[in-house]
């Protein structure tokens, strides 16, 4: 016998208040070693820019461990719709191609987004990796970020001909 | 739900099982060009997703718990006590787990510059509050309760009371934002938010309880608001 599960709503437009209150984007301090500047744009189905977005991400640690006190960050996205972190690439866990895991939340999602973020340079744990080679493979790309100078960028389409691949459990 | 050789199984939302909302729910405007509408792929359970944060007190300042002390004066409006437990679904305890909540003030307004409802804001109140759960999975809030406000879904629309929920639970996968209501609160039947939970008895889980063990005599309201995360198996993370 087991509990129903409290049902989700929606973070409405003011989650700022509560989610917001301290710069959470960060896993390591910007400019120290390893450190890799992941950012991107949140769209919706026109293709606008989401201001009243917030983007949370789940990673191992360089190694491939999860580890208490490591590995969760969260940024608001800004009045162009973007997001932005300093982090640093996660090791392989359980043998998958570096990944990390991103929920999106907004006003009119009234369940988080979940998907997975993979890493351009990694073209052969990628292609090795059960969960990127399991999505059909026009829609594989768009779980890899791509570089944009210095940093990755991973830019996320909540609908569309391009929408960003979303998972469920 | 369709089967490709090698492929991630697919779902569409609407036949995901439980009692969350769709994507997409035409009476809440919003969702028409966020929500996503491309069947889901479902995800097999790897570490990835059987682990979350883990945050500690650090996490957590100490008024973070008490919205009626964060500034130099109490609040306007009536003084509550939202309080209760965070569970699995096999009802063991969600231990350390952070709690986060947000709300109007006693006047339907947040202190937030996107909010131009004509309401006072309270320079007494900014509405935010953290704290972790204890051993037993229970948390405690001090607040006011939050005033309805009108909103721009639909003419005359207006949100019911409402204190917003952010929780972690054992794994990110699981993570849930949410919203508690107020018992007898009329406008829980006009709100396309509330609604979007179709089941009446999953609508119920997001209504909150007046609570007499909470009241407190001369002092306060006691309104009780158990949540049930989701119940996968415990992750390397929760050896406590």
């Amino acid at each position: 016998m087991t509990l129903p599960l409290t049902p989700s709503q929606t973070v409405g437009p003011y989650f700022a208040i509560g989610l917001s209150r301290r710069p959470e984007h960060e896993l390591v301090p910007s400019g120290s070693d390893g450190a890799i500047v992941l950012s991107g744009t949140v769209l919706d189905g026109e293709g606008a820019p989401v201001p009243d977005a917030m983007v949370e991400i789940w990673q191992a640690d360089p190694s491939g461990a999860y580890v208490a006190g490591f590995g969760w960050a969260r940024s608001g996205t800004d009045a162009d719709g973007g997001y932005s972190f300093v982090t640093v690439k996660p090791g392989r866990v359980e043998g998958q191609a570096p990944h990390l895991v991103m929920l999106v939340f907004m006003r009119g999602l009234l369940k988080p987004a979940l998907t997975r973020v993979y890493f351009p340079d990694e073209a052969e744990t990628n292609e090795a990796d059960p969960v990127l080679a399991g999505v059909p493979e026009e829609q594989r790309a768009r779980l890899l970020a791509t570089v944009d100078g210095d940093a990755l960028r991973f830019d996320l389409r909540m609908q569309g001909e391009e929408q960003t691949p979303f998972f469920t459990l | 739900m369709s089967v490709h050789e090698g492929r991630l199984a697919e779902i569409a939302d609407e036949e995901r099982p439980g009692g969350d909302p769709d994507y997409l729910y035409p009476d809440y405007r919003s969702t028409e060009r966020r929500g996503p509408k491309s069947p889901l792929l479902i995800l097999p359970h790897t570490l990835s997703e059987t682990t979350g944060p883990v945050f500690g007190e650090s996490a957590v300042d100490e008024f973070d718990a008490d919205l009626t002390r964060q500034h130099g004066a109490e609040p306007l409006g009536e003084r509550i006590v939202v309080s209760g437990r965070v569970t699995d679904d096999r009802g063991h305890p969600v231990r350390n787990t952070l709690v986060e909540i947000w709300q109007a003030n006693a006047a339907g307004r947040y202190a937030h510059h996107v909010d131009q409802h004509p309401a006072p804001l309270d320079p007494n109140f900014t509405g935010a509050g953290r704290c972790l759960t204890d051993a037993d999975g229970r948390y405690r809030f001090v607040t006011i309760k939050p005033g309805a406000y009108p909103w721009g879904n639909h003419p005359n629309a207006w949100r019911p009371q409402h204190i917003h929920f952010s929780l972690f639970g054992r794994a990110f996968t699981e993570r849930l934002v949410t919203q508690m209501y107020f018992p007898g609160d009329p406008l829980m039947e006009f709100d396309p938010i509330f609604q979007s939970v179709r089941d009446p008895a999953a609508q119920k889980l997001m209504v909150s309880s007046f609570d007499w063990e909470t009241t407190t005599p001369d002092w306060c309201l006691g309104y009780r608001f158990d949540v049930v995360l989701g119940g996968r198996a415990a992750t390397p993370l929760d050896r406590e």
